[in-house]
């Protein structure tokens, strides 16, 4: 669903951020993106919601070539995916309702699905209870939910999540990480950028780590040689 | 198409000050264009007044016979310039002399003043080439002793006509683009101030022409308001001036809504150069 072929991303200013990167993501996998900062994980994942384009290479995301896609074939390859930060990421002016909401408004979703839609991802991230209240009056692990029910509610094929925890303490951590996990049992991938390797190690799900733009482990790679 | 003008409305409720400073900006720029347009309009009013009385006559030589005259007339009545022409016999023009000149009455004696030829020209032929032209073409008839047209005052009457509305162009694109300037601005302000919404938008996956539509709204709306205002302002600027310096004539109505129009086109203009710019850049 997600294939990197030896992807390489030069910013304009600054030295290489990838170098020749080759993996794929299957439907329904979860895989954690690791490795020290300026590793590459955001670049990564922004070059998956394009964000970004590959200065060489190919990414192609449910079918849909780098190479070929044109500024116009952005926004629907983006409400395939849902996407999460570190920073959440929320209209601090709207409930978390609204929050949610607005993924759907803003992409053209009929007015009367909108209601059933919200109330099923709050409903998904346990946060039925608190769909009326403002982000400041949530905590940071709640904040963190809202912003997931929104990237959950366009029903999407992955869901990137870039330092979902950086944030968050120990016990939030958890709790979003099970979350992560129950979102992905039920069919969804999940891309996950992380330098939390205690999560990493406990978690026990497919890990590709990267290090100064190159990938230098992959633990679904059956052939190491093939890896970077 | 609801949901944009919701997030156009949104704009002005979550930022009331910065808003009312846009539609202020942009009031006060058409008003000083509206002013302008004004000044230029009055004038080219009082102008083109002036230069509906240039006229040109031709004298006619003491003895000439009626038919000759007449059918000079009805030749002249034939030029493409010309829209009226009268024949002035030396009776009546001693009589309008009489009539404009009573404390001279008893000096005019019969016969002192010549019959005359006066030609009044149509609209756009008051320049001084044309005015010149027609008085040779008078003066051909070999019964026309003079012309008099005023050469002179014809020509400085046409070349401040024209600095006239050289100036009133010139000044007024220069206010228009200021105004564009300035719209731009508010709105940029405005686009950054929501930054954060417009990341958020294109992560979901929503358009440029989605994420643009709000703003064009709230700029348009902006450029009627402060157009509104401005007409208002200027309004009350030709009330004062009646009052205490002198009378102006307003704008008429199809004038004054194109002065809307203007307004909420150039507050759509400003905008879409600067959501452009941002969207570019984003």
């Amino acid at each position: 669903m997600i294939r990197f072929t030896k992807v390489s991303k030069q910013y304009p200013r600054g030295g290489p951020a990838l170098e020749e990167v080759s993996f794929s993501l299957r439907r329904g996998e979860f895989a954690f993106l690791t490795g020290p900062s300026g590793a590459g994980k955001s670049t990564i994942l922004k070059l998956v919601y394009v964000a970004e384009r590959p200065t060489s290479g190919e990414v192609r995301v449910d079918g849909k070539s780098s190479v070929a896609l044109s500024r116009r074939d952005i926004p629907q390859l983006r409400r395939r995916l849902g996407v999460v930060f570190q920073d959440f990421r929320l209209l601090e002016d709207r409930t978390a309702e609204q929050n949610v909401a607005f993924a759907l408004e803003v992409t053209g979703a009929a007015p009367s699905q909108i209601g059933p839609k919200v109330a099923r991802a709050l409903t998904q991230v346990g946060l039925a209870s608190k769909a009326t209240a403002l982000p400041h009056e949530l905590s940071g692990g709640e904040q963190q939910r809202v912003a997931i029910a929104r990237a959950l509610v366009n029903d999407p094929l992955v869901l990137l999540a870039d330092e979902p925890t950086g944030n968050l303490d120990e016990r939030s951590t958890r709790s979003i990480f099970q979350l992560l996990r129950d979102i992905n049992a039920s069919g969804t991938a999940v891309l996950m950028a992380t330098h939390d390797l205690t999560l990493v190690r406990d978690a026990g799900f497919r890990t590709i780590e990267l290090n100064r733009g190159r990938l230098v482990f992959d633990s679904a790679a059956d052939d190491p040689g093939a890896q970077g | 198409m609801r949901l944009a003008f919701r997030e156009a409305l949104r704009a002005f409720e979550r930022a009331p000050m910065l808003s009312m400073l846009s539609v202020t900006t942009i009031a006060f720029s058409l008003f000083a264009f509206g002013l302008f347009g004004l000044v230029a309009l009055n004038l080219r009013q009082a102008l083109q007044q002036v230069e509906d009385r240039v006229e040109v006559r031709g004298f006619i030589a003491a003895g000439t016979a009626p038919e000759a005259s007449s059918a000079a007339v009805d030749d002249v009545a034939l030029f493409p310039e010309v829209a009226q022409v009268r024949l002035v016999t030396e009776s009546q023009a001693l009589e309008r002399a009489r009539r404009e000149l009573r404390e001279f009455t008893d000096v005019f004696e019969e016969g002192l003043l010549p019959a005359s030829i006066e030609v009044r020209l149509k609209p756009g032929f008051h320049d001084p080439e044309t005015v010149a032209r027609v008085a040779k073409r008078l003066e051909n008839y070999d019964f026309i002793d003079d012309v008099r047209y005023g050469e002179e005052w014809v020509r400085n009457l046409y070349r401040l006509r024209n600095i006239a509305t050289g100036a009133g162009l010139a000044l007024g694109i220069t206010f228009a683009l200021v105004s564009i300037i300035i719209i731009g601005s508010t709105i940029r302000m405005a686009v950054l101030a929501r930054s954060r919404e417009i990341v958020i938008m294109r992560l979901v996956g929503a358009t440029d022409g989605f994420i643009r539509a709000p703003f064009l709204i709230e700029g348009a709306i902006k450029g009627t308001l402060g157009g509104l205002l401005a007409l208002l302002l200027t309004w009350l600027a030709v009330q004062v001036s009646g009052r205490w310096v002198m009378q102006v004539q307003f704008f008429e109505a199809p004038l004054a809504l194109l002065g809307i129009v203007a307004g909420a086109g150039i507050g759509l203009l400003g905008s879409a150069v600067s959501v452009g710019r941002h969207l570019r850049k984003v």
